[in-house]
Formats: C-alpha cells, sequence, structure tokens
C-alpha cells in the first residue's frame, strides 16, 4: 500500500482513499454537454427527481401494504390513506408521480424523434432509453395492480388475457403468468414482487446503463451539429466560456435542469394535492370483484395508444380474426419504436422543422398518437370503433413507410447538395 | 422565444389530450346527474299541504305501525331482534322515531299511502310480490296527514350525522371504515334485493359527491332497475349522510387543502431561487 | 503449448458447467411461477349430475365463476348448440355471470327463464338473451361428460359438437 501523509481535511482524506476529485471531475465539472439546449434537454434530470420521489413514496408505502386480496383494499384505502400519518400524501405522491413520469418519459422520447438524436452513434442512448420506458411500463403495470380495486382487477385480467391470443401457448401462458385460472391472491403477490423488488432494480441499472451511453457518443443539441469536444472543452477551460461551444455539467447544465424541475414541482404538487383523480381513477375505490366487471375498462392513460392499437382491429381480415390482428398489431406497436434508429434511413441529424418530409411524418404520428390515446379511453361502439381502426391502422403504416419516407429525403437532400 | 414557442406547442398537445381522456371521456361514459327534487313533486296522491293533528296520528300509528315498527323513543321497543326481524320482512323494519327528521314531508305521506310507488319499486314489487309494508291507500288523506304530524311531534331535536346515515342507509348499508354492519344480514338482504347493498365505506370517492347527491335522492335516474328504494330524505338529512360518508371515506381532507397551498408556495420559492440561481451561473456562459 | 490448450480447455469446461448450473436454475425459477398444485386441481370442477333434480338450478364454482347447471324437465324444450343430453335428460351448462355488467342472474323455477337483478335483463332456459341489455347469450365452459359426471375446465367431445352447433 501507498504512503499515507496526515490528511488536511476531510475532502483530501476522502481524495486519498476514493480519488473523489478526479472522481467528480469526470463525472461532474468536466463532464461536457453542448450550449445549444432548450428547456427540453431538462427531461432527463426530470425523469431522474421523478424517480427518486417514487421510490422514496413507495418504502413509505410498503411499511403497511398488505399484498393479500383479503387486505390489500383496506391496507391502502384505510389503513395508509386515513390511519397513518401523510400516508395519504405518500400515496398520492406515488399515484400521481406514476402517472406524471410517463407524461415526461413520452416528452423526452418524443424530444429525441424530433432532434434526432437516435441516429449516428447514439443508437443505444435510444435503445436503453426504450429499455428503461418498457420496464416502466411493467412497473406501472403492476404496480396498479396493488390496491386490488375493481379496475386494479379488470385492467389486470384483460392485459394477462391479451397473452392468450399467442399461438400454441397462449392458454397455458396466461395461466402461468397469473399462477391461477383467473387473476388472483397468486397474481397479486407475483405482481408485487415484481413491483418493489425485480423491476425497480432493473430500472435502476437500465438508468445507469442510460447514463454510460451518453457519456461516448455525448448528448445531441438543437441543431444537430457536430464538434470537437476536446476543442471545445479546451476553450472552456481556457475560460473562453462565452465562446465555447459546451458547458459543464455541473454547475451549468444541471443549475438549468434544477430550475426546470422546481417549476415542474410546482405543477406537481398542484396535481398531488388538489387535482389526482386523473390518476387515481375513482372506480378504483370500489373494492376488487371478480365476479362483477364495471362497465368501462381502460387502462392508464399511458397505455391507453397501445390499447386503441389492439382494440381498433374489431373485423377479421383474410381469415384472420380482429383479435389476432390487434394483437398483431399490438405487438408490432410495441416493438417498434426499439428500430427507430434503423427505421430513419436518413443520416441527417436535424431537427423535424428542418427536415422537409420528416417533419410532416413527425406530426402526423403526434396526431395519430393523440387520436389513438383519446379513442383507447372511449367505449369502442359505432364511429369510434372506425376512427380506433384507421387510427390504428394510420398507426402502422406511418411506421412502415418511415424508411421509404427517410429515404426520399435523403435523395433529394443529396440532390441539392 | 423559441423556448416559448415550444412551451405553447407542448401545452396544446398534452391540454387537448387530457381534455380528451378526462372530462370528454367521462362526459360520454357516464351519465349526468339529474337536478335533485327534494319536494317529489312527482308523487301526488295525497296532499301534503293538509294540516294533520298529531294527536289522532298517535292513535292511528299505535294501532296500524307498531306489530311491524318500533318507535323506541315513545317507548315501543322492537319485537325481535333485527336477525328474526329481517328474515321475516326481507328488511329490517325501520324504527320510527326518527321519520319526521329524515323524510321529506311530501314524501312520507305518499309513501304511507303507497310504498312502492313513492320508492319507485314498482319494476321490482307486485300483486305476486308484494312489499312487505302493505298500502294504507284505504286511509283518508286527512288521517295520513295525521301519521306525519305525529312523526313531525316526536321528530329528535338534533341527528348527528352519524345517526342520520344509520337511520337513513343502515338497515340495508355497511360502512365498515366507520364500524357500521348492516341491521340486515348480507344473506338476507342479497335474496331479497337480488344482489348485496355494498359496503359505503369508500363511496365518496368511488362516486363523487356530485353524484351521490343525484342518486340517493332518485336512484332510478342513474341507475335504471336497481333494488335501491327512493328513500325521500330531506336535503337537510341527504347532506347530513354525504357528510358522513366524507368524514369516513376522506378524512384527510381538510388536512390534505390546507397542506397542498404550503407545498405549492414552497416551490414557488425554490424556484424563484432556481432562477436567480441560475442565472448567476449561465451569466458567464452566455 | 500445452499448458495454453489446457487452460483453454478447463476454462471452457468450467464455462459450460455453469452455464447448465444456470439453465437448470432457470427451470426452478419457472416452477416457481407455475400454478400450484392445488390450483391445478381446482381448476377442474367434477360435477355429477345423477341426483339432481328437474327445473331447479345448481350452481358450481369453477375457476372463481359461478357456473349454472340446470336439469331440463320433460316440458322444457332444448335449443340447439346450447343444450347437452345426459342420460334422458336435456341439460343448460353455463357461465352464471349477466353477459351484460357480470351479476349473478337468478332462475325464476315458474316462468322457466333467469333474470339479472341489476339491470333487468332475461334469458331463456338455454341462456339465450330475451329482453333487456345483455349483448349475447350466457358463456358455456369447455366441459368433458364421462357418463352422468361433469368435469368443468376440459373440453371434451360432447362439448366440441355443442360449439360446432352454436
Amino acid at each position: 500500500m501507498a504512503e499515507f501523509n496526515k490528511a488536511e481535511n476531510l475532502g483530501e482524506w476522502f481524495d486519498q482513499r476514493l480519488n473523489t476529485k478526479a472522481f467528480w471531475k469526470t463525472m461532474m465539472s468536466e463532464y461536457w454537454i453542448p450550449k445549444d439546449i432548450n428547456f427540453l434537454w431538462a427531461m432527463g434530470a426530470l425523469l431522474a427527481t421523478l424517480f427518486g420521489i417514487l421510490l422514496i413514496s413507495g418504502i413509505f408505502l410498503l411499511m403497511y401494504y398488505k399484498p393479500d386480496v383479503n387486505l390489500a383494499f383496506d391496507s391502502v384505502n384505510y389503513t395508509i390513506m386515513q390511519e397513518v400519518g401523510y400516508g395519504w400524501l405518500f400515496r398520492h405522491i406515488h399515484a400521481v408521480g406514476a402517472s406524471i413520469v410517463f407524461l415526461v418519459i413520452y416528452i423526452h422520447m418524443f424530444t429525441g424523434i424530433y432532434y434526432g438524436s437516435y441516429k449516428k452513434g447514439r443508437e443505444m442512448i435510444w435503445i436503453s432509453g426504450m429499455i428503461i420506458f418498457m420496464t416502466f411500463s411493467a412497473e406501472g403495470f403492476s404496480g396498479y395492480m396493488l390496491p386490488w380495486g375493481q379496475m386494479s382487477y379488470w385492467a389486470a385480467y384483460v392485459i394477462t388475457e391479451i397473452f392468450g391470443g399467442i399461438p400454441f401457448i397462449g392458454g397455458d401462458l396466461v395461466v402461468w403468468i397469473r399462477g391461477n385460472f383467473y387473476v388472483s391472491d397468486a397474481t397479486l403477490t407475483r405482481f408485487f414482487m415484481l413491483h418493489v423488488l425485480l423491476l425497480p432494480l432493473g430500472i435502476l441499472g437500465a438508468i445507469v446503463f442510460h447514463f454510460y451511453t451518453l457519456r461516448f457518443p455525448h448528448v445531441n443539441n438543437q441543431e444537430g451539429d457536430f464538434f470537437d469536444y476536446e476543442v471545445e472543452s479546451k476553450k472552456f477551460l481556457d475560460g473562453n466560456k462565452k465562446e465555447s461551444k459546451v458547458i459543464n455539467f455541473w454547475p451549468g447544465f444541471l443549475s438549468k435542469d434544477i430550475m426546470v424541475i422546481n417549476i415542474f414541482m410546482i405543477f406537481f404538487f398542484y396535481l398531488v394535492f388538489y387535482h389526482y383523480n386523473f390518476a387515481m381513477d375513482p372506480i378504483n375505490f370500489d373494492k376488487a370483484n371478480g365476479l362483477k366487471t364495471p362497465e368501462h375498462i381502460y387502462p392508464e392513460w399511458y397505455f391507453l395508444w397501445s390499447y386503441e392499437v389492439l382494440r381498433g382491429w374489431f373485423f377479421s381480415i383474410a381469415g384472420i380474426s380482429g383479435k389476432d390482428l390487434g394483437l398483431m398489431a399490438f405487438a408490432f406497436a410495441n416493438g417498434i419504436f426499439l428500430v427507430m434508429p434503423w427505421l430513419d434511413r436518413s443520416p441527417t441529424v436535424a431537427p423535424a422543422n428542418r427536415r422537409p418530409y420528416f417533419k410532416i411524418w413527425f406530426w402526423l404520428l403526434m396526431l395519430d398518437l393523440v387520436i389513438l390515446t383519446i379513442f383507447g379511453k372511449l367505449p369502442p361502439t359505432g364511429s369510434n370503433a372506425w376512427v380506433g381502426f384507421f387510427a390504428s391502422a394510420s398507426f402502422l403504416i406511418l411506421f412502415i413507410s418511415l424508411p421509404f419516407i427517410t429515404n426520399m429525403e435523403a435523395k433529394k437532400a443529396g440532390g441539392k447538395q | 422565444m423559441r423556448e416559448f414557442k415550444i412551451l405553447v406547442v407542448l401545452f396544446a398537445i398534452v391540454g387537448f389530450t387530457y381534455y380528451g381522456i378526462e372530462p370528454y371521456a367521462h362526459h360520454i361514459m357516464h351519465p349526468e346527474p339529474v337536478e335533485a327534487d327534494f319536494n317529489f313533486k312527482d308523487l301526488k296522491d295525497i296532499d301534503s299541504s293538509l294540516k294533520g293533528d298529531a294527536q289522532n296520528g298517535k292513535t292511528l300509528v299505535e294501532a296500524n305501525c307498531v306489530a311491524c315498527h318500533s318507535i323506541e323513543s315513545q317507548g315501543h321497543m322492537p319485537l325481535m331482534d333485527d336477525a328474526t326481524n329481517a328474515a321475516s320482512y326481507g328488511v329490517v323494519p325501520p324504527d320510527l322515531s326518527t321519520a319526521g327528521n329524515l323524510y321529506n314531508k311530501n314524501y312520507l305521506a305518499n309513501f304511507i299511502a303507497n310504498p312502492a310507488k313513492a320508492m319507485h319499486l314498482e319494476h321490482k314489487y307486485s300483486e305476486t310480490k308484494p312489499f312487505p309494508m302493505p298500502s294504507y291507500n284505504w286511509m283518508t288523506p286527512k288521517e295520513i296527514m295525521d301519521i306525519v304530524a305525529y312523526f313531525e311531534s316526536i321528530k329528535a331535536k338534533e341527528l348527528t350525522h352519524k345517526e342520520s346515515f344509520e337511520n337513513a342507509c343502515g338497515r340495508c348499508h355497511s360502512m365498515a371504515y366507520a364500524g357500521i354492519s348492516a341491521k340486515t344480514p348480507g344473506k338476507v338482504a342479497t335474496s331479497h334485493f337480488g344482489s348485496t347493498p355494498p359496503d359505503l365505506s369508500q363511496y365518496i370517492k368511488s362516486r363523487g359527491e356530485h353524484y351521490l347527491h343525484s342518486f340517493i335522492n332518485d336512484p332510478q335516474n342513474l341507475l335504471k332497475g336497481t333494488a335501491m328504494p327512493r328513500v325521500g330524505l330531506t336535503q337537510e338529512t341527504q347532506e347530513d349522510v354525504i357528510a358522513f360518508m366524507e368524514e369516513t371515506g376522506d378524512r384527510k381532507k381538510d388536512e390534505r387543502n390546507a397542506l397542498g397551498i404550503w407545498v405549492i408556495l414552497f416551490f414557488v420559492l425554490m424556484s424563484g431561487l432556481a432562477i436567480a440561481w441560475k442565472r448567476e451561473i449561465w451569466k458567464d456562459l452566455h | 503449448m500445452i499448458n495454453e490448450s489446457r487452460r483453454g480447455f478447463v476454462g471452457k469446461a468450467f464455462g459450460a458447467v455453469a452455464g447448465v448450473g444456470a439453465v437448470a436454475s432457470l427451470v426452478a425459477m419457472k416452477k416457481t411461477w407455475d400454478p400450484l398444485p392445488s390450483v391445478m386441481a381446482a381448476g377442474f370442477t367434477v360435477v355429477d349430475v345423477s341426483n339432481m333434480e328437474e327445473n331447479k338450478l345448481n350452481i358450481v364454482v369453477w375457476r372463481g365463476k359461478p357456473i349454472f347447471v340446470l336439469k331440463y324437465s320433460a316440458d322444457m324444450k332444448p335449443t340447439e348448440g346450447r343444450n347437452v343430453k345426459i342420460g334422458d335428460n336435456y341439460f343448460s351448462v353455463m357461465i352464471g355471470l349477466c353477459t351484460h355488467l357480470g351479476c349473478i342472474p337468478a332462475y325464476r323455477e315458474d316462468k322457466k327463464d333467469f333474470k339479472c337483478a341489476c339491470h333487468g335483463g332475461k334469458y331463456t332456459d338455454a341462456g339465450v338473451q330475451t329482453f333487456g341489455p345483455p349483448p349475447r347469450p350466457l358463456d358455456i365452459p369447455p366441459f368433458d361428460l364421462d357418463g352422468t359426471t361433469l368435469t368443468l375446465g376440459k373440453d371434451g367431445a360432447a362439448y366440441k359438437e355443442l360449439m360446432a352447433k352454436a
């Protein structure tokens, strides 16, 4: 072991043992972020904050929650909501946080699509992000089951039933997932395990990985500009901070993030205290009853678009039943974002407003997703069913046509040059 | 400026989607609650503006009612325990001590004359399956109003929210979170009504005050065909009942509303400081 | 050289055995997710219909759902694709949940129909909707027939025949 001189102060003491000064430089004060960014670049830090809030509120809910079909409902709605000191607060924060985290995930995700931040070396950033999204979806779904209300039960019933459409193994698979022929105590306890341990662990790991993927390709900027980080960071360190195209992660980038986070928290806590029904569906305050189907069953809002893609196919085409078509479309919708970097054939990294065809594609996709989300909640009767069908078909067409559109765009741009 | 434009676009998309999945979807999925009618204007068989004589009413009640109903405040104790009572009638007959508090006068008069009609349950009961209480339409309107006047004269000075709930709802409905179990055993009620009257502990949350206000006044408005009768509560009693449901099912409401403002103000202050700090840092960067 | 390849072999052998161990543990984990034997056993409800009374509704529970078993009397007509003949009598075997909102309809012996108390839906004795909001007939659970014994949860020949007709 090397000789240790007596440390002058606590900082030095730690530095001797953990090399904290170099670590701080690498991770914070000399980790470079482009300067040409807007508040949408703060969504990542906001998501990390929201995940922290969910984790902490979840820990306190765990103290009194009872994963048992006979006890779960009352442990949430009586013990936690009405007896435990500030238990209601943690539940509201957890429920609203879970809903709002998806809003921010979607903003984060479509920011990435808009600015083309998934290609030319940034593919792993995109893929790791999508892995977080998928794990978060599973986390949201498993958590929604825990209060054991009517919507918990029937959403779990309907969503697990979807796996029944998989050829050959479907029927057995549903029973295997549920641990019973119907959603029951075994289902609740295993989803409880997933929700409080396995999935959060996975999310934590995926978040760390996502941060890591950013280090080498670097964060994108508003114009899709590629520049030499060595040169720009040197300018910064030499004191030409105004000319440099980069800022340091701490305090430059984070000061802006923290500002956005604090402003966002005003809105967040307004929802937590005064406007929470969108995240805590009133129907879920009726205890789960397997013998009584609620009049309307719908998933939480953030699953509505893919639920509508599933539901839109209500008639058979070429001998394939509507149910199977829907299932195929659903599988397509949930997997397709993952391969986004390869669907976009144009080498240009630029915001959508500077890309003639992609611009149109992007806003059509946004429109389609909004329509899918809204009609995913409405009863699928009459003309609603047809709107659902066309919106669902449009979703598929948009993604199937993306390679052709971007190819054409690339050729057009190439011709100009 | 660019950031402001982005923010406007973001708000527009999120706002429009929110409108679609919340207010609009609820408007489509749930019938609009009907305005409550606390005068029960549809009931006209008995003219309830007639002035009744409480003394004669007492005689009539003692001759006609106390065989089944208790009036504990006047010393008429129940003849059987709740379970036996329920088994005999389908539902435990109400104690009438508080009838003058709970029920609207016009409703009460018309109820005595024809219970199933007043309750809007004529689809449930018929000649072959009559309502346990017979119609007293053979009495003259004056006699019926005498009975009403008698109930009015013996009514309790004041009922707590809990007492209102127990008297108005507690014969069929439990309220586990307040430690109240229905007087009529669940099994008996189930066979009488066709389905079990639900526990109401969380109904303030699952149905909301707005819905309950319309529903309790006349369940048929919002749930056609339901076995729950129109109970005929006065506006005051109904408000007490809903208040009790809120005290039981959402007892942290005041704490929540009071705390929220402070948390929000805290983040307003934090935001102010964060904005100032960011400006200070970025002074060198821009 | 010998040492090198030897090390290569030992390394590969170690990796292979570790891989087998990992796969084996996956099997154990998959088994842990399997429904318990008690749950599987409860998934098949066996009903003996020989002692059932005519025109009296029997309700058995199968996979958390009420199942109606109704033995027809001689004057009750069977419906194509809805009834199964066991011995000399026709039977209705149906999931006893109203297809409207899942309430449990009641059987009226005098009128020989089912009436749902919740919203007034009516069904014939064979479970075909005749009035009110129900969108489709009562569902028929998969069953297998062996003499006078019904096994709910197994799709036997009689069930398949019924489904083909419906």
